[in-house]
């Protein structure tokens, strides 16, 4: 029923405020404690895949208070759900209950906060998928911020988590900051805060002053969470040092969700106006592209298994974000199936390293090398999900991939393909070295990596002899359910997301199901839509990369054996290193001239 | 003077973001990222303001009276708060960073991070 | 990079995002000129429609009140997070004396004048912390306006003495518990209006007769005593917290 809407988002705050008020009663019962936080996002689970189920028809809208709208002026907030936000929102709380649990009982715990938080994260997911007010979605963006960098810094005896919260919490605010900055912006202009109406305004605006620097601003935070280059330095060092269950939760789709938020503020507020969409989406598939170059470089450089894990999530999301500025529904759709097949197996890629960091009480891939051959199960699954992640069919990826490379133009697709090569062959480089002792045991370690690895020291009480149940068996149904996302789409799931994506991208639809409670059964985007099925082409890709990325997996661990030996350029490499230098300072300074470029290239473009 | 509000915004952004770059005192930055989001809250102010308008309460002013931007007002009133919160997490950070690195300068937390 | 480096970087950047911010700026209709819609057709309703003559309150916990959830847990997750960072760890332990950074310095003691003037202020700003909260409907205040006034006469406690007084006249776990009760309070107002099958968050109490009274505007009254609960037992826990730092001392080993 309707109140699902209302229900998704307040009964996990209110849980976490009625486990934080009856702290006593958790003290000596942690079963009770985790049994409780696993329920609750269970339930939310449920709630948001029937929300999901009942919006396959069109849009449903819940105006919160219930303030309706009347002659197209809205003075209260509402949530306005399609199936892409159901289904990101819903992606979101299965993240949720698998990271809860793998945290049971092992994951040592402060009181009642560790649960209290995750559940307030997952509030603040919900409703930012959810809503349909601009300023609305800046208080759930914050919200996830603020429980975010608690999260990360949640143990603060060792030096990284502080450093890695710190810089988090400081970037992520000022980008915050700067959408706040957008969204009075547009306030000012239009005098309303609820999207569809702003919308409105701006078409009756197109190309105004206004118009083109508020979208670039409310941009700039959600550019900051999706970690596009030059705003993503924070990434990787949070991820390396927040707990296992919290990763999962970052890379899975804290991320997309800024990614999601460029799409939604986009295709609902500002379509209309920013009618010049061909240098526009030339903007975003370069920023993509680039971001994803990279990550990819990053990624194949580390030692750390969740840095390299981090980076090949700032890979990704230049994927998603070069997909989503295609700014057509294929490449909408792409980009939908890809963050829920990369979210899924991303997150049992994290679990495992955190079953590892637990049974082995290190995440150093060069000092794990062929010591997993004990973590038979784990080892199966990390390989399989790395697959995954390279594309292989049917896990879901390999769909999205042939989707997204139908919708971009051909320099694109062969770059992002590479980028896709490089990230699987790292991730399988180091589920082959770890689990198999494949290729020779390597020897020689860049120092400040390995300064790095030294200190993840563990998170739960580690060395035990067998892995639980709750924290194995999360990881391989992550991992099932990619495939069973994958298999799905030689079963209409193309079409199904892609009218969903077409729904996405109408404006005058959105503007009128909201504003004028009209029932629209036939949305029209401004590109048409080319069918989203599977081809032989796709699984062919699929198959490629993932092959690729076995390759370079081998010759990388077996590089001492091969002829030639390509030396990384001393030089270039401590440049390359320089930028991700750990000092905050440095990053707001990108920050800054990240945001100068991208204004002045979106005021030329729109002139 | 009608876009002078809007230059104050301006600046104290830019100030803000400067004393974050060139500083080297992790207290300092945090400030300055007060000093960023003050700006914010004049920029809604400045927004919502109406030449002449009282204030939007109406206990002892006739109903009908012209009043400024309630909504805004709103905004900021609960951004200020949450603010103070969100800042005193940081600087709680910043107070365990102190008692593991032994300093306060974001340049030498960084390399002794390695 | 570099400091100079850097600095040439930011400024570069600085002028190109100041420049192209003044140009978006100067789209606006200009200060004073603010265009509505909302807020003159706010100014209009409210009034009638909740009974509430502060119009700023009712925008605040009714109108937007679903604004209002998400921000207080914000604050929530805030307290949360400090308490989770500043936890003891292994290694610390609590001192009898705060730890004297100084310690060749005399440390005056407090004076007596100090000490009455704060214990005389601290039953006065409580009872007007109390005041704002509960007026939320009529005038300029409301739940988190008097929410910090009341933390800040728990404060004054700390400045009237010694810590110890503070601490024990608002210890931490009570804080916590009437804190959680006061975000719970406020997400179960909209919960209970669920249950009566109203959207969420409706006003679902009597408005009462006169406009601005204390016993009008429905939930917008209750949901503000919540607010002011939650923000009072945050602040004092947030003050608590770091105060309780510098009791302690810091084991051998780092």
């Amino acid at each position: 029923m309707d109140q699902l809407f209302a229900l998704a988002v307040t009964v996990p705050l209110a849980v976490a405020a009625a486990i934080s008020a009856l702290r006593p009663l958790f003290d000596q019962r942690r079963w009770l404690l985790d049994l409780a936080a696993i329920v609750t996002a269970a339930s939310v689970v449920v709630m948001l895949a029937m929300i999901m189920a009942r919006v396959t028809g069109g849009d449903q809208v819940y105006w919160f208070a219930g303030f309706r709208p009347a002659r197209g002026i809205a003075i209260g907030i509402d949530f306005e759900a399609g199936s892409l936000s159901a289904g990101l929102a819903t992606l979101g709380a299965v993240l949720v209950t698998a990271a809860m649990t793998f945290s049971w009982r092992y994951f040592e715990r402060v009181a009642t906060y560790y649960h209290a938080l995750m559940l307030i994260f997952l509030a603040g997911m919900t409703g930012f998928c959810l809503t349909g007010d601009i300023f609305d979605l800046f208080v759930w963006f914050e919200l996830m911020g603020v429980a975010a960098y608690a999260l990360t810094a949640y143990r603060p005896e060792e030096r990284g988590p502080l450093q890695g919260a710190l810089n988090f919490a400081i970037t992520n605010s000022i980008g915050a900051y700067l959408s706040l900055s957008g969204i009075a912006l547009v306030y000012g202009g239009s005098g309303a805060l609820n999207m569809a109406q702003i919308g409105a305004w701006t078409t009756r605006h197109p190309g105004s002053r206004l118009v083109v620097v508020a979208f670039l601003l409310i941009l700039a935070g959600l550019l900051v969470k999706a970690a596009i280059v030059p705003f993503h330095f924070w990434l990787a060092d949070a991820h390396a040092v927040a707990p296992t269950p919290v990763c999962v939760l970052f890379s899975g789709v804290m991320v997309e969700l800024g990614l999601y938020g460029i799409a939604r503020v986009y295709w609902s507020m500002f379509s209309g106006a920013l009618g010049h969409q061909y240098g526009l989406s030339r903007l975003l598939l370069v920023l993509g592209v680039v971001t994803a170059v990279v990550g990819a470089a990053y990624s194949f450089r580390e030692r750390h298994l969740k840095r390299l894990l981090a980076f090949s999530t700032i890979s990704h999301s230049g994927i998603f974000l070069a997909a989503i500025g295609v700014l057509n529904p294929l490449g909408l759709t792409g980009a939908a199936v890809y963050v829920a097949g990369h979210a899924l197996v991303k997150a049992a890629l994290f679990l495992c390293t955190g079953i590892v960091l637990h049974r082995l009480g290190t995440v150093d891939e060069v000092r794990l090398h062929g010591r997993g051959r004990r973590l038979r199960v784990t080892g199966l699954v990390y390989v399989v999900a790395g697959l995954g992640l390279a594309d292989l069919p049917p896990v879901a990826t390999f769909l999205a991939e042939g989707w997204t490379d139908a919708a971009m133009p051909g320099w694109a697709v062969v770059i992002l393909l590479g980028c896709a090569v490089l990230t699987g062959g790292t991730v399988l480089r180091a589920g082959l070295g770890v689990f198999y002792g494949v290729g020779d045991p390597p020897t020689r370690q860049a120092p400040r990596q390995a300064q790095e690895t030294a200190e993840e020291t563990g998170e739960t009480d580690t060395g035990r002899q067998i892995t639980p149940l709750t924290m194995i068996i999360p990881a391989a149904a992550l991992t099932c359910a990619a495939i069973a996302v994958g298999c799905l789409g030689f079963t209409g799931l193309g079409p199904a997301v892609e009218a969903a994506a077409v729904r996405f991208q109408d404006q005058g639809t959105y503007i009128a199901t909201v504003l004028h409670s009209a029932r629209i059964s036939h949305p029209v985007a401004p590109f048409p839509a080319s069918p989203a099925d599977v081809t032989a082409v796709s699984v062919a890709t699929g198959l490629a990369v993932a092959a690729g990325s076995a390759t370079i997996a081998l010759l990388t661990l077996y590089r001492r054996r091969l002829p030639l030996r390509i030396r990384p350029w001393p030089r270039a490499v401590a440049i390359l290193e320089g930028f991700q230098s750990g000092v905050i300072n440095d990053y707001v300074a990108w920050l800054v001239l990240g945001m100068a470029c991208l204004g002045g290239l979106i005021a030329l473009i729109v002139r | 003077m009608q876009i002078f509000p809007f230059i104050v915004v301006v600046w104290i952004v830019g100030i803000g973001l400067y004393g974050m770059v060139t500083s080297r005192h992790l207290v300092h930055q945090i400030i300055c990222l007060i000093v960023v989001q003050s700006s914010t809250y004049v920029l809604l102010l400045g927004v919502g303001y109406v030449t002449g308008g009282a204030a939007p309460y109406f206990f002892d002013i006739p109903l009908h009276t012209r009043a400024v931007d309630p909504v805004v007002q709103a905004l900021a009133l609960t951004d200020v708060v949450v603010e103070a919160a969100v800042t005193a997490l940081l600087l709680s950070f910043a107070i365990q960073a102190h008692k593991r690195f032994g300093t306060l300068d974001p340049q030498e937390l960084a390399s002794l991070r390695g | 990079m570099t400091p100079p480096v850097r600095r040439w970087v930011f400024l570069v950047g600085a002028a190109g995002l100041a420049a192209f911010y003044l140009f978006g700026l100067s789209g606006l209709p200009g200060f004073g000129h603010y265009p509505g819609p909302y807020g003159f057709i706010l100014n209009r309703v409210a009034v009638p429609q909740t009974n509430a003559t502060g119009v700023v309150s009712a925008v605040n916990f009714e109108y937007r009140g679903f604004d209002t959830v998400g921000e207080e847990f914000i604050l929530f997750a805030a307290v949360a997070g400090m308490a989770v960072v500043l936890r003891h760890l292994r290694g610390e332990h609590e001192g009898r004396q705060p730890l004297d950074e100084a310690s060749d310095r005399d440390l005056p003691p407090t004076s007596d004048a100090a000490r009455m003037v704060a214990l005389l202020f601290t039953g006065p700003i409580v009872l007007i912390g109390w005041w704002l909260v509960s007026h939320a409907q009529a005038s300029p205040s409301g739940g988190f306006q008097g929410g910090v006034v009341i933390a800040t006469g728990f404060v004054l406690l700390y400045l009237s003495g010694e810590f110890r007084v503070f601490h024990r006249l608002g210890p931490a776990d009570v804080a916590a518990a009437v804190e959680a009760v006061g975000a719970g309070g406020f997400v179960g107002t909209g919960l209970a209006a669920v249950a009566m099958n109203l959207p969420y968050l409706k006003n679902f109490l009597p408005l009462g007769t006169v406009p601005g009274a204390v016993s009008s505007s429905g939930t917008i009254a209750l949901i503000s005593f919540f607010v002011g609960l939650e923000v009072a037992a945050a602040f004092i826990l947030v003050v608590g917290e770091l105060l309780k730092q510098t009791l302690l001392v810091r084991g051998k080993k780092r």
